[in-house]
């Protein structure tokens, strides 16, 4: 609970959204990535580093260099994560339906 | 087949909107939220008190599977019939501080209608931790699916 806590607060943060889409579309380096804000390197540093710990981000070591790219599982888990309270709305209105529908003929 | 239920949660905000269309007469849907006994069936739960006034309150009581049971209460703040109901939501004996919940009620044809709740909860985290909550009651069932499974290989 406190991981998944974590990460809907790494995404409340709209450098960190900003940083996600980023890499979305190609690994980059932290240096890439920090060439695209204007934010101190420090900063954008914290940021993958956060991003990191949730299992947002992973990292890729190639020779000397460290790539950042998407964890597509964990961004899914995220974009699903109303859908049960969505249904569980759901279920409860499909409930609704079905006890007026009845007492409507009772009547 | 198309949701027929739709949640909006926009990042940030400490408020969601749930919408859903019915096939029923907008009395009905109205009635539905009124009647202590059609609550009571398809919210599965005992209710024990309704007022339906301005100033009323309500009284809910739910058993869960394991025979616990949780108190919810409100107070009602503006009734108008066949229109809208504004009303506060509490869970007893939880850490979760009360919400605000605005329920509108529309009729779309003779046969149908539309209820949109609105419901504004103290912060963005507390929204968050409520949107979570069946998701993570999903995942502990599951675990305690996978347990059972395990318990009965041994």
């Amino acid at each position: 609970m406190n991981l998944r806590r974590d990460v809907f607060q790494a995404i409340a943060d709209p450098t960190r959204r900003a940083i996600l889409m980023l890499v979305a579309s190609q690994s980059m380096t932290a240096g890439a990535i920090a060439s695209n804000f204007d934010t101190a390197r420090p900063t954008v540093s914290k940021h993958l580093q956060i991003l990191t710990e949730c299992e947002l981000l992973e990292q890729n070591q190639n020779g000397r260099e460290i790539y950042y790219l998407i964890n597509a599982k964990k961004m899914k888990a995220i974009a699903d994560f109303i859908e049960p309270f969505r249904r569980l709305w759901d279920d409860r209105f499909n409930k609704l339906e079905e006890v007026m529908k009845k007492h409507k003929t009772n009547k | 087949m198309e949701k027929k239920t739709k949640v909006n949660a926009e990042d940030g905000k400490q408020e969601i909107t749930i919408t859903r269309e019915f096939d029923l007469p907008l009395e009905l849907l109205f009635k539905a939220h009124t009647e202590p006994e059609i609550v009571a069936q398809w919210m599965g739960t005992k209710v024990i008190k309704l007022e339906n006034k301005k100033h009323g309150s309500y009284q809910f009581e739910t058993t869960d599977p394991r025979g616990n049971k949780h108190g919810f209460n409100g107070t009602i703040h503006e009734f108008v019939p066949d229109q809208k109901i504004t009303r506060t939501f509490e869970m007893e004996n939880t850490p979760f501080p009360v919400q605000l919940e605005f329920l509108e009620f529309e009729q779309l044809t003779d046969e149908s209608s539309k209820l949109t709740m609105h419901i504004v909860y103290r912060s963005v985290a507390h929204r968050d931790q409520i949107l979570q909550m069946p998701f993570a009651q999903g995942i502990n069932m599951a675990h305690n699916r996978l347990q059972d499974i395990a318990d009965k290989l041994k």
